[in-house]
């Protein structure tokens, strides 16, 4: 070992980052070398995204090193990132929606005349670089909030090459790209690193990956698992990397339940806004069932397009075989059709932070305990104490804010908030992040016990382990489809992950790239 | 399934409005609030009697002046996506300032401008700085300034009085060519600070503050600084007005009733002349029409002999119309839950 300078472009040793308890990077390293195509790849929360905002100064670690070029850097914010070349395209888009398309190309290096924009150089820089991602028809003058979300990313790619940085970093950059556009982003990357270029790639699909990268890395659970080259695994080696955890047994026995015969909710054909495409949904009485797939793929716009929040969803909607309109939360939650959401986010959607457990608890329910108007404050009561102790949540808290209460207890607010309403159809969005084990576990044996009281449940949830405990079938998801159901044996780890990368069956043949991907689009 | 194609409303406003549908949000607002003004003040020449004489446009241009140059200040930091409850008090606290001190032979009266305008800038930055780095709210934080500054100008002139120098005050209310210099003075405003603010570095980081905070964050840009820079001009511009007020009444009074009529009325211009209150769109041209707008509401129902005392009810209907126009985003969203975004 000679004590030269790292033979690496970039290279992080023993980043280690946690955010509060919750450790999102223990020990970690990553190396790339200057001229190379390096994937990232791992479940959701396996770190990547945390890695990646420290490689760009978004979040700053708790230790570790950077080094660049050999020298050790450290970024306190974006700007000192890009400075020193490190140009990221997230997958929330960071660009402005009311400024044009080559004000956004120019924004962090604007060519100067007399000291202000120089508007025709920018204009000029623009079409440059977007002629060399291959976007040469988008017009620079255009406003960015008037483009489709494909030629979005188009710019945003754009924006990232006309500060002609060392390292680029796109995490999931081409999910909203149309086939002809991935095309020519992959040819530009390929260009690109020839030039010497490092780039760095995050994308959950595999297919993309097999075609691009030359070096993979795969992360679990915040810990790296193995740097490889890519090419010499398998498609299901990959997954099994992955994956590769044990099961914990926090989960309640599922019971038989009766379910009826007849669903209660019959979806069909339900599309919206390029988000859902075509969904077909049938749920009975007593049936749980568990949404999977990758983090946004139209999970959360299902569950809301469920609840009425969607304008001009398309499809049908039967509740016990009688068409439904649901144009609002408030008439989702009607007597007639008894649909409860709990939602995505329970601090700004769920609760009423400031407001007493109480309070929240009633919020929903609370037409039901009133005549003409006038709330039955004794049946309020009954109700509200019968909620508590059927939720075990801490007595103490009660007549207190609720934003006091832990995590846990707070998403039992949100749950016995909605059951107050005795609902027939609960959709829950991953109920349980965030959570503590005991509560988690607290949580499943309620969603048994209402689904043996006849409920019908729609759960989503990002962790698979969850819902191949709790779910009797799960729909697996995929650019706003349902791509996959898998019930019984099927049911496990390695055919929901092969599913949500949308891998045909046999996840162990790869199949031919290019056929794939523009099926999947 | 993602389509390649542009979205159907934006090949639709291409088609159907020809060259306006090419305009940004920004032109767009700027000439709903000319047309509105040029239709109201077309009706109201038309309408008088004696037709329209150079005297009376340049008593109306005076008056709208006074506002526009207020609205211009608040335009800056609503771009941002704040506010600046202390433009009025600014406003009136050059006024009095003026009138102590811009008095005298042409030196003194320089020195005089000078000071006042320097007094504008120390207060927007104020502003600034408690808003930027003390991370308060800008509506809390400049409603405890406005009070702050309002309360200085009682102890510059306790009583309504003073004077100023004559030469400027004559200049300043006359007109060359029919062009009142008032206008004039708009216009110098318009091409020395808010056409190189526009086109700074800053001045843009303005606009994609109010844009997007986050994306401006991520990508690297100045927040800080450009915030502070937009307070600091909207002070600026605020003390302009104050001079310009000295000018016209020949005095300078701190009255409370002023600081918050024109504070409240800056914002119904701003919003006229097309800046979104949600920051990102915006132009500080645009107020002046809305400024011009507001002023002219009062001039129309004199010639439609209404009593004057129904000016607040009519400026507020315009007020209510401009907003209605501004807010058609909510019919074009596609999830309920984005309208409480």
């Amino acid at each position: 070992m000679s004590e030269s300078k790292s033979p690496y472009l970039l290279s992080m040793s023993g980043i280690t980052k946690r955010y509060g308890g919750v450790r999102a990077l223990e020990n970690v390293s990553f190396d790339t070398h200057r001229g190379s195509i390096h994937a990232l790849l791992g479940e959701n929360g396996a770190g990547k995204s945390t890695l990646i905002k420290i490689l760009s100064g978004v979040v700053q670690p708790d230790s570790g090193t950077i080094e660049l070029d050999g020298n050790t850097v450290s970024f306190t914010n974006p700007q000192q990132a890009n400075d020193l070349g490190v140009s990221c395209i997230f997958q929330e888009l960071s660009l402005l929606p009311d400024l044009t398309v080559a004000d956004n190309i120019g924004i962090t290096r604007p060519p100067l005349k007399f000291g202000m924009i120089d508007y025709r150089a920018q204009r000029r820089i623009a079409e440059e670089a977007l002629a060399r991602v291959g976007g040469e028809n988008i017009d620079p003058m255009e406003t960015v909030s008037n483009l489709s979300l494909s030629r979005r990313q188009m710019v945003e790619i754009a924006k990232a090459l006309a500060r002609n940085p060392k390292i680029l970093i796109l995490d999931e950059a081409t999910s909203a790209l149309t086939a002809a556009d991935v095309d020519k982003v992959f040819k530009m990357l390929h260009r690109l690193r020839d030039e010497g270029m490092a780039i760095i790639y995050i994308s959950h699909r595999m297919p993309e990956i097999a075609e691009l990268a030359d070096t993979c890395t795969v992360y679990r659970n915040g810990t790296k698992v193995e740097t490889f080259k890519n090419g010499t695994k398998s498609d299901s080696a990959v997954v099994e990397m992955m994956i590769g955890r044990e099961y914990s047994s926090v989960y309640p026995a599922k019971s038989t339940r009766p379910t009826a015969s007849k669903p209660i909710l019959k979806v069909s054909d339900f599309s919206w806004n390029d988000e859902l495409n075509g969904i077909d949904l049938e749920m009975r009485p007593g049936e749980i069932v568990g949404l999977g797939g990758l983090d946004g793929q139209g999970q959360r716009q299902l569950q809301l397009g469920l609840f009425g929040t969607l304008i001009g969803a398309s499809g049908s909607v039967e509740i016990n075989g009688a068409p439904v309109k649901l144009n609002s939360p408030k008439m989702a939650k009607s007597d007639d059709i008894g649909i409860a959401l709990v939602p995505e986010d329970r601090k700004y959607e769920g609760l009423m932070l400031s407001m007493t457990v109480r309070e929240n608890l009633s919020f929903a329910a609370v037409e039901k305990m009133s005549r003409m108007g006038v709330v039955d404050k004794r049946a309020e009561e009954a109700a509200i104490d019968e909620m508590i102790a059927l939720l075990k949540i801490k007595a103490d808290g009660i007549d207190g804010p609720v934003g006091a209460l832990s995590g846990g207890n707070q998403q039992k607010v949100v749950i016995g908030k909605w059951l107050m309403t005795k609902p027939r159809i609960i959709l829950l969005n991953d109920p349980t992040r965030g959570i503590d084990v005991g509560t988690k576990q607290e949580i499943y044996q309620l969603l048994q016990k209402l689904a043996s009281e006849g409920c019908a449940i729609l759960l989503y949830s990002t962790d698979y382990d969850e819902l191949i405990g709790c779910c009797d079938r799960v729909l697996v998801m995929y650019d706003g489809r349902i791509v996959r159901t898998l019930a019984g044996e099927d049911l496990n780890e390695t055919n929901l992950v092969s599913a949500a990368l949308n891998l045909p069956e046999q996840a162990a043949k790869r199949p031919e790239p290019k056929k794939l991907q523009e099926a999947s689009l | 399934m993602t389509v390649s194609s542009e979205p159907a409303d934006l090949v639709s406003r291409q088609k159907y409005f020809g060259w306006v549908g090419r305009l940004s949000a920004a032109q767009r607002g700027i000439l709903i609030a000319m047309l509105i003004f040029a239709a109201m003040f077309i009706v109201y020449g038309w309408k008088q009697a004696a037709g329209l004489t150079p005297n009376m446009i340049n008593t109306a241009a005076n008056k709208g002046a006074l506002l526009a140059l207020v609205a211009m200040a608040q335009t800056l930091p609503v771009i941002t996506r704040g506010l600046d409850l202390s433009v009025g008090a600014t406003f009136v606290l050059a006024n009095c300032l003026a009138s102590t001190i811009v008095v005298d032979g042409p030196i003194a009266t320089t020195f005089g401008i000078f000071g006042v305008l320097l007094l504008g800038l120390a207060c927007g930055a104020v502003n600034g700085l408690i808003i930027v780095y003390g991370r308060l709210q800008p509506l809390i934080a400049t409603l405890a300034t406005s009070a702050v500054y309002f309360g200085i100008a009682l102890a510059v002139r306790p009583q309504p009085g003073g004077s100023v120098n004559f030469e400027l005050a004559d200049f300043m209310t006359r007109s060359s060519f029919a062009v009142p210099h008032s206008v004039l003075l708009l216009l110098a405003v318009v091409v020395f600070i808010w056409i190189p603010y526009r086109r700074s570095v800053l001045g843009r980081a303005a606009f994609a503050i109010g844009s997007s905070e986050q994306a401006a964050y991520m990508s690297g840009i100045p927040i800080n600084r450009a915030k502070m820079l937009a307070y600091t001009l909207s002070g600026l511009l605020a003390s302009i007005g104050g001079i310009l007020l000295t000018a016209l009444t020949y005095s300078g009074a701190a009255k409370m009733s002023i600081a918050n009529e024109y504070t409240l009325n800056s914002i119904g211009a701003v919003v006229i002349g097309g800046t979104s209150l949600f920051g990102g769109v915006g132009s500080a041209v645009g107020s002046i029409f809305g400024a011009f707008v507001m002023r002219t509401v009062g001039d129309l129902l004199i010639v439609f002999d209404i009593n004057p005392v129904l000016q607040p009810l009519f400026v507020g209907v315009v007020l209510l119309v401009a907003v209605s126009l501004g807010s058609l985003r909510v019919l074009r969203i596609k999830n309920r839950l984005d309208i409480y975004r």
